[in-house]
């Protein structure tokens, strides 16, 4: 599997990204800078997290804009999986490859630690590697995850089984508690309808070691590595 | 000219902010106050005199960067008016 990792400036997840790909597949990535209007021709693309344009605006907003992105919403319509991360998923809202938004923590707080999730659907090639339903713990770290949708648009969402990534308890249940971020029906992460475009706030590069933050990642990448070979 | 582009949440569109800075307000011994909601202003200068023409452009402005019509919208203000 080939993948590119797009470099932001203010892109803080791009390096843990590449370790991710590098460790997972054995290939290191293409990174390729935001400037650029050429995207190599990769089976892959990463989004990454980070704070591009000091969240400027509106978080991802100033990075939606950059010359590279007209290129990766062109290869996310034609097929291409695009995973974005944290960060990399407020921007895929702000290009519109994903519907929804990504609004200021309803606690106003930065929040930083592990949460329980749900994997929803295991029809997608990010997710194909984790049982069905399997519960995973993967970390967050950000101040503006709280996932907004119209009501028509999360009903969509959840009828075409685009939930991807739910916050749940320790028993796999939704419920508000669980919520860190006040995000609608407790969404970490979505897909659009063909499956190719996958956004999740938690961090799966981040827990592909068990010295630092468990091993509940690694399938994510590993799933892709297999569906892309 | 100037443009004055007011950017709000829309309502049904939850703000934290918005309510912190109320329950502040509450605190600080205003009674009173029943809602808080927070928006941004922005301030654009412009070159040109044809006010028709300037309210366009900052209206594709608007729609392609300054908000976000998921959850905002806005009204645009050329000269005061």
């Amino acid at each position: 599997m080939k993948a590119a990792v797009i470099v932001f400036p203010g892109s803080n997840c791009d390096r843990d990204a590449a370790d991710a790909l590098t460790w997972v597949t054995g290939r290191p990535p293409a990174m390729v800078w935001h400037t650029s209007n050429e995207l190599p021709n990769v089976d892959l693309i990463v989004i990454p997290g980070g704070f591009t344009h000091g969240d400027y605006l509106r978080v991802g907003a100033m990075a939606a804009t950059a010359p590279i992105m007209g290129e990766v919403f062109r290869a996310g319509i034609r097929g291409v999986p695009v995973l974005g991360i944290c960060n990399g998923f407020q921007i895929l809202c702000e290009t519109r490859l994903l519907p929804g938004a990504l609004m200021r923590n309803a606690s106003l707080n930065f929040i930083c630690r592990e949460v329980n999730l749900k994997i929803e659907t295991t029809a997608t090639p990010f997710t194909r590697s984790y049982p069905d339903g399997a519960l995973v713990r993967l970390p967050i770290a950000h101040h503006d995850g709280n996932f907004f949708a119209d009501e028509e648009t999360l009903n969509r969402l959840e009828g075409e089984g685009r939930v991807v990534f739910r916050y749940v308890d320790k028993a796999g249940k939704r419920v508000p508690a669980a919520n860190p971020n006040g995000s609608r029906n407790n969404i970490a992460g979505i897909a659009n309808a063909a499956g190719n475009v996958l956004g999740l706030m938690p961090h799966p590069e981040r827990a592909i070691d068990p010295a630092t933050g468990g091993t509940d990642g690694t399938a994510l990448f590993a799933g892709l590595h297999e569906a892309l070979r | 000219m100037k443009a004055v582009v007011k950017i709000r949440l829309k309502s049904g569109v939850l703000d934290p902010q918005g309510k912190a800075t109320q329950n502040a307000l509450e605190a600080l011994g205003f009674s009173g106050v029943n809602g808080v909601r927070q928006g941004k202003i922005i301030e654009i200068e412009l070159e040109g005199t044809d006010a028709g023409a300037a309210r366009e452009d900052v209206d594709r402005m608007a729609q392609a960067l300054l908000a976000n019509s998921v959850i905002e919208s806005y009204e645009i203000e050329i000269d005061g008016q």
